[in-house]
C-alpha cells in the first residue's frame, strides 16, 4: 500500500537546510495498523504529511498503492488524496460554521456527490462515530472526544485506503483517547489501513506495528506485544 | 460553467458569506460606494444641466439676433456715422437666400408706451411681432391666446400683456380677456395674458401687437428694428452669422469689414460657454466616479486578499480533503463576483434613492437648482458590468494566492 525507499526531506533554513529525514525505508501492506513513536522533533509529522501528499520529499521513492509519486501537480495529489487518503489531525480541524453532518460530507463534495446522497452518507457515518444525535451541532459545541469523532468519519466518509492520524489523543483525556482508538481499531479491523502519529505507549500498544524514529531514521520497526502473542499462539 | 447552476456551489458560497459576515458587509460597502458615487454624482450632474437647459428653456438655442447700429468705415460714396435701418425686404431675402438654414425668422418692431386701462396706467414695452415669436421664445398663457395669423392679416387691434401688467392695470377678479386697454391713446382689446418667464427673456413685460397694426399705428413703414432668427438642427449657426451679416451688409451697402454697422447676438455660443462648464463638471464627474469604483473594487482584492489569509487553514484542509486548486479558485472568484454583484446592486438602489430624495427636496418648483437628475440605464449597465469583471479579475489575485501555498503550509497556518 505504501512503500518508502531512501526517502530524504530537508527543510531550508535561511541558507542552510534542516535536514530532517535521512533515508527512511517503510513498507506499509494494506490492512495494516501501524503507529510512529519518536521523540518531539524526529520528523514524524514530516514523514506522515509526505505520505498523505501533503509535502513533497526531496530524494528517494513514494509508492502510494503501486503508483510512484513524483512530480505530482496539485490537481493529481487533490484527487489522490480524495480518493485515497483520510486525515485525521491533532487539532481537529474542521471548519468551524459547517456543521458536524456538513463537516463530515464535505469531501464527498469534493468527490462530485450530489448534496442529498452525501450528507445521507454522512449520517450513516456520524452514525457509527455514535453522533447522530449531534448532526447538526457546530465544532465549538462539541466536547474534544466529539469532535475528533466527526473527524474521524469525515476520514472515512470517502472509504478511503489509508487512514493518516497525527497525533488523533493528543488533545484528549485518556478515557476519550480510548473511544478513539477503539473506532480506529474498529477501521481497522474492516481492513483499512490505518497510520497514526503517537506520543503514547499506551496509544501505541493498541495497534499492530510500532515504528520509532529518532533523528529521521528509523530505529526500530516490530510488532506489537499483543500482535506477536497471537501470532505465538 | 456547469458549476455555475450547481446548488452545492451556491451552498459552499452562502456558507461562507454568512460566517464572514463583518468581512462581507465591508467588501459590500466598499463597491456600494464607489457605485453609489457614480449614481449620485452623474445623477446631480445632469440634475444641473436639466437646470441649465430648463433656463434657456423656452428659448430656442440655436438662435442669432440681428439689428443695426452706425457704419465704421465709409463705403460707395457714403460717409462713415451713417445709421439706418433693416427692412421687411431684407427678411425676403434672408428667407430666400437661407431657406436651407433659417427655420424661424421673427422680424420685430419695439417702442415704449403709456398703457392705460380704466384708471390705472403704466409705461410698458410694445413690441410688434409675428405669431411666429411664440415659436422662438414660447409664451405659456394663462388667459386666451398669442396673436395669430388673421391678427395680422386683419391688422387687428389686438393685444397679449404680461400678467405683471394684467396685475397692475386690472381690478381683482377682473377677467382681462375682452376688455380693452388703451396704447398711445389706441383701444386694443385684450386676447391673452402670459406669464413671466422665469428663463432668460428679452422683452421683459410687453404688450404684443400684430407687427401689421404696429406698422400702421406708429407709421414705420418697412423699417424693422431687429429681428430674431433660428436655424434648423444641424445648422453650423456661426457661419450662418456671419453669411447672413455678409448678405446684409451688401443690401446696405456696407462695407463687407464694417464691424459696428451691424450688432448681433449668437445665443447659441453664449449658451455654448455655459454647456463648456458642464462639460466640465460631467467630466469630474465621471473621473471621480470611476475611481472610486476602481478604489472599490479594489478594495474589494484587498479584503478577499485578507479573508484568503485568515481562511488559509480553512484552504489548507479543504484540500487535504481533496479540493482541487480549480475548485478552490471557481469558489473564491464567485464569491468576489457575487459580492460585486449585490453590492452593485445595492449601490444602484441607494444611489437611486438619493437621487430620488434630491429631486423631492431641491427638484421641485419653478426656481429648482436641480431638474430632473437621472442616470441613463446604458451608462448605469456599463458600470455596473465592469464592475464585475474587475471583481473576477481582481478575484484571481487572492484565489491564485490561496492554491500556491502547498495544503500542508496552510494547514500549518493558526
Ligand atoms: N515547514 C517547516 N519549515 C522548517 N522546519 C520545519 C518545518 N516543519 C517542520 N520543521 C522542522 O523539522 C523537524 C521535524 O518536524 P516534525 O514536525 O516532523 O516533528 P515531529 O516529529 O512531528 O515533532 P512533534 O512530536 O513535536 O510533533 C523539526 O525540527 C521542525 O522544527
Ligand atoms: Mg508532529
Amino acid at each position: 500500500m505504501i512503500r518508502i525507499e531512501k526517502l530524504h526531506k530537508s527543510y531550508p533554513m535561511g541558507k542552510d537546510s534542516l535536514h530532517v529525514l535521512k533515508g527512511i525505508n517503510l513498507h506499509i501492506k494494506e490492512g495494516e495498523f501501524v503507529s510512529i513513536m519518536g521523540s518531539s522533533g524526529s520528523g514524524k509529522s514530516t514523514l506522515l504529511n509526505i505520505v498523505g501528499l501533503l509535502d513533497e520529499h526531496d530524494e528517494g521513492n513514494y509508492f502510494l498503492n503501486g503508483q510512484l509519486i513524483k512530480n505530482l501537480n496539485e490537481k493529481k495529489a487533490a484527487l489522490l488524496r480524495n480518493k485515497f487518503l483520510g486525515f485525521v489531525f491533532q487539532s481537529f480541524n474542521l471548519i468551524s460554521y459547517k456543521t458536524a453532518l456538513e463537516n463530515v460530507a464535505l469531501p464527498l463534495y469534493y468527490k462530485g456527490m450530489n448534496r442529498k446522497e452525501r450528507l445521507k452518507v454522512a449520517l450513516d457515518y456520524l452514525d457509527k462515530v455514535g453522533l447522530k444525535d449531534w448532526a447538526n451541532h457546530l465544532p465549538n459545541e462539541l466536547s474534544g472526544g466529539q469532535k475528533q469523532r466527526v473527524a474521524i468519519a469525515r476520514a472515512l466518509v470517502t472509504k478511503p485506503k489509508v487512514v493518516l492520524a497525527d497525533e488523533p489523543t493528543g488533545a484528549l483525556d485518556s478515557i476519550t483517547s480510548d473511544s478513539v482508538m477503539d473506532l480506529l481499531k474498529d477501521i481497522n479491523n474492516e481492513g483499512m489501513t490505518v497510520f497514526v502519529i503517537t506520543h503514547e505507549e499506551e496509544v501505541a500498544a493498541q495497534t499492530k506495528r510500532i515504528v520509532r524514529l529518532k533523528d529521521g531514521l528509523i530505529i526500530s520497526d516490530e510488532l506489537t506485544k499483543a500482535v506477536k502473542a497471537a501470532k505465538a499462539v | 460553467m456547469k458549476f455555475l447552476f450547481d446548488s452545492d456551489t451556491w451552498q459552499e458560497i452562502y456558507g461562507s458569506i454568512r460566517k464572514n459576515k463583518v468581512r462581507t458587509i465591508i467588501t459590500i460597502i466598499g463597491v456600494l460606494w464607489g457605485i453609489f458615487l457614480l449614481v449620485v454624482l452623474l445623477g446631480a450632474a445632469r440634475g444641473m444641466e436639466n437646470g441649465f437647459n430648463k433656463l434657456f428653456g423656452n428659448f430656442a438655442t440655436n438662435s442669432v439676433f440681428v439689428w443695426t447700429q452706425s457704419t465704421d468705415t465709409p463705403f460707395k460714396g457714403f460717409q462713415k456715422g451713417r445709421r439706418f435701418s433693416l427692412n421687411t425686404n431684407d427678411i425676403e431675402s434672408l428667407k430666400s437666400e437661407y431657406s436651407k438654414e433659417i427655420r424661424l425668422l421673427a422680424p420685430r418692431n419695439q417702442t415704449n408706451n403709456l398703457v392705460v386701462h380704466n384708471f390705472k396706467s403704466g409705461d410698458f414695452k410694445v413690441s410688434g411681432d409675428y405669431p411666429v415669436l411664440d415659436q422662438i421664445q414660447k409664451k405659456k398663457l394663462i388667459y386666451g391666446r398669442f396673436l395669430n395669423k388673421n391678427d395680422i392679416l386683419s391688422i387687428a387691434k389686438v393685444a397679449v400683456i404680461s400678467e405683471d401688467m394684467y396685475k397692475r392695470l386690472f381690478d381683482k377678479n377682473v377677467m382681462p380677456i375682452g376688455e380693452y386697454i388703451k396704447i398711445n391713446a389706441i383701444n386694443y382689446k385684450v386676447i391673452g395674458v402670459y406669464e413671466p418667464s422665469n428663463t432668460i427673456d428679452f422683452d421683459g413685460d410687453t404688450a404684443y401687437i400684430p407687427f401689421s397694426t404696429y406698422k400702421k399705428v406708429y407709421n414705420t413703414a418697412n423699417k424693422i428694428d431687429w429681428m430674431m432668427i433660428t436655424a434648423h438642427e444641424g445648422t453650423n449657426i456661426e457661419q450662418m452669422e456671419k453669411d447672413i451679416l455678409l448678405t446684409l451688409k451688401n443690401l446696405h451697402k456696407v462695407h463687407p469689414d464694417d464691424e459696428r454697422a451691424f450688432g448681433s447676438v449668437n445665443l447659441g455660443k453664449e449658451i455654448g460657454k455655459v454647456t463648456g462648464f458642464l462639460t466640465g463638471m460631467q467630466f469630474l464627474t465621471w473621473f471621480v466616479g470611476i475611481a472610486t469604483l476602481i478604489a472599490g473594487v479594489f478594495a474589494i482584492g484587498n479584503i478577499l486578499l485578507i479573508t484568503v489569509k485568515e481562511r488559509t487553514k480553512e484552504i489548507g484542509i479543504r484540500r487535504a480533503l481533496g479540493a482541487t486548486p480549480k475548485s478552490i479558485r471557481q469558489q473564491i472568484i464567485l464569491e468576489s463576483v457575487f459580492l460585486t454583484t449585490v453590492a452593485g446592486m445595492l449601490g444602484i438602489i441607494f444611489g437611486a434613492l438619493v437621487l430620488f430624495f434630491i429631486d423631492w427636496k431641491f427638484g421641485q418648483g419653478e426656481d429648482a437648482a436641480l431638474v430632473n437628475p437621472t442616470v441613463d440605464i446604458p451608462i448605469i449597465l456599463i458600470a455596473f458590468v465592469t464592475l464585475v469583471i474587475l471583481g473576477t479579475l481582481i478575484g484571481l489575485i487572492p484565489a491564485h494566492m490561496a492554491t500556491v501555498v502547498k495544503p500542508i503550509e496552510a494547514l500549518r497556518e493558526e
